[in-house]
């Protein structure tokens, strides 16, 4: 939250600069945010809404949306936790290997999630390392749900952590200590003393999360092996159906993916909006 | 509560923080650590409150050996040196942590707690701020609040990490003069760390000067003060006001001379 504004301006622009500088702004992000948007629904709704709601409702569309919500339903709260853990290890302990650590939570951000996705074939495959090992025993992860999975936890690794270690190593270590010199056990420390302190920065990094696990399109391309209705997640689905000239159908899909990523950012406005009173009291973020 | 140091020892790494020091502190005494920093005087205070384990060496509580003893269960009452007030906490909610941290069973009913809340925000003369959140709080305020909270479990000692460190002079004199008050009207066991020689001079019965992770010297102010035993403590605890020129003097000299 901003702090209130000072009484007078300290810039000292000439006001037909500001508005120049103000338009320049606007214009760049009409531009660069609101058009690509703004195409994707006019597209969608070009054939009117029912046309839209028709494309949705097919069978192979209708599976795609219910397998994209619960990988994301599935990775999440996976991730959140990890990243949780590794996050207060890092920020509050010193141990060895700790850079190494911290580099390999990084690692899904510097790999391109297509190479992601093909290590996974080449580990879990049927010529892979475990592949063997896997068909033994009947375990099917390539072109499969486990494999969308794993895709899509290792591409939403960083998200959760990376939020939480610089608000966790700013806080220090004082707070729990004291909860602990007051009696407090473990679990109740973390739950009335770590958590309500880093929870806007869990929350958000939970939202990007949700929003790249929702959107990832790379890894989960090579290892879904795109078998229509039954892996293939809603990116996948709007590339095949863009590919097949179905722009209706393409759009409206992508129209519903955008707007799942615009519901969960309306979430976090509303709830900044309601907690702003403890927000500004507590002056965090 | 008697409390004996045994000779403790701790290491960071292969980096000595305290060699075996051993310390005896009676009942109901105010004692200060007293040293520079890098001193161990802190490491001390946080092995006593059983935030850090010793190396070596052992903790006495009233005669009971109290090293292996969590910090939870030690009944310290401990100070911060930055408070560590818990910021989405009201300064009630601070105060009433330790109370409702406790299991069910051990829990006063709530009715309880806020009385006595309110009881100890009276005794740090601060009644009406309870519904504010600690950075709403002025240093003195929030240095208080603390206090008021680690008093609220009942301790069986109350520990201090400079606790005056980041106040202004005035309101040090004063907060000073009401730890005072408040050791003498509980009688708790108290021990403060401190870099200041005259705070410690001012404020403890007995005062453990300490350098390079050792006890160069216990003993009452006036002791310390007419007869220090080392050469560092002799340094140390000079009244600066007289030390001062002469030290700034030989710093010039030293720093313009030519050689």
């Amino acid at each position: 939250m901003s702090e209130s504004s000072p009484p007078h301006p300290v810039t000292t622009e000439a006001p037909p600069i500001r508005a120049l500088l103000t338009l320049a702004v606007l214009a760049l992000t009409l531009v660069l945010l609101i058009a690509p948007l703004a195409v994707v629904f006019a597209e969608a709704l070009r054939d009117g809404l029912s046309a839209a709601l028709a494309s949705l409702t097919e069978r192979d569309a209708w599976s795609a949306i219910r397998l994209t919500l619960f990988v994301a339903a599935v990775s999440v709260p996976l991730n959140a936790i990890v990243g949780l853990a590794a996050a207060w290890a890092i920020a509050k302990f010193d141990f060895r290997g700790k850079a190494v650590l911290i580099t390999l939570i990084d690692l899904p951000f510097s790999v391109s999630p297509v190479v992601a996705g093909l290590a996974l074939v080449l580990l879990y495959g049927s010529h892979g390392w475990l592949g063997v090992w896997l068909q033994a025993h009947e375990l099917k992860i390539v072109f499969a749900f486990p494999g969308l999975l794993l895709a899509t936890l290792f591409i939403t690794f960083p998200f959760v952590a990376r939020e939480l270690i610089p608000v966790m190593t700013e806080q220090g270590r004082a707070e729990e200590e004291a909860a602990l010199t007051l009696g407090a056990s473990g679990w109740h420390m973390f739950r009335t003393v770590t958590l309500p302190n880093v929870h806007w920065a869990l929350l958000y990094g939970v939202l990007l999360c949700n929003a790249r696990a929702m959107g990832e399109f790379g890894a989960v391309a090579v290892i879904s092996g795109k078998i229509r209705g039954q892996t293939t997640t809603m990116p996948i689905m709007i590339e095949m159906l863009y590919n097949e000239y179905l722009s209706v159908a393409a759009f409206s899909m992508a129209a519903l993916l955008a707007a799942l990523a615009l519901l969960t950012l309306a979430l976090k406005s509303l709830l900044e909006w309601r907690h702003a009173d403890l927000l500004s009291a507590t002056r965090r973020h | 509560m008697h409390i004996d140091i045994d000779e403790i020892s701790k290491s960071f790494g292969t980096t000595p923080a305290l060699h075996p020091v051993s310390l005896s502190i009676p009942s109901g005494a105010m004692v200060s650590l007293l040293g520079p920093s890098g001193s161990g005087k802190t490491t001390l205070l946080r092995i006593l409150a059983g935030l850090e384990q010793p190396s070596a060496g052992r903790v006495l509580l009233d005669g009971r050996d109290a090293t292996g003893t969590p910090v939870q269960q030690r009944r310290t009452g401990f100070v911060f040196q930055s408070y560590a007030l818990f910021r989405h906490m009201t300064v009630f909610e601070n105060i009433a942590y330790g109370l409702r941290a406790r299991p069910r069973r051990a829990r006063p009913r709530s009715a309880e707690i806020t009385r006595r809340v309110e009881r100890l925000l009276e005794l740090i003369q601060l009644p009406q701020i309870a519904a504010r959140y600690p950075s709403q709080l002025s240093g003195g305020q929030r240095q208080r609040v603390a206090l008021a909270r680690a008093l609220a479990t009942e301790p069986r000692m109350l520990l201090l990490d400079e606790p005056f460190g980041a106040l202004d002079a005035r309101v040090r004199r004063e907060l000073r003069a009401g730890l005072r008050e408040i050791h003498d009207a509980t009688g708790l066991t108290t021990v403060f760390v401190t870099h200041d020689q005259e705070e410690a001079m001012t404020l403890a019965d007995r005062v453990a000067v300490m350098s390079m992770g050792r006890i160069e010297q216990v003993g009452a102010p006036a002791e310390i003060r007419n007869r220090p035993a080392t050469d560092f403590v002799r340094r140390f605890v000079a009244p600066s006001a007289d030390i001062a020129p002469a030290v700034g003097r030989a710093i010039l000299d030293s720093t313009t001379a030519p050689r």
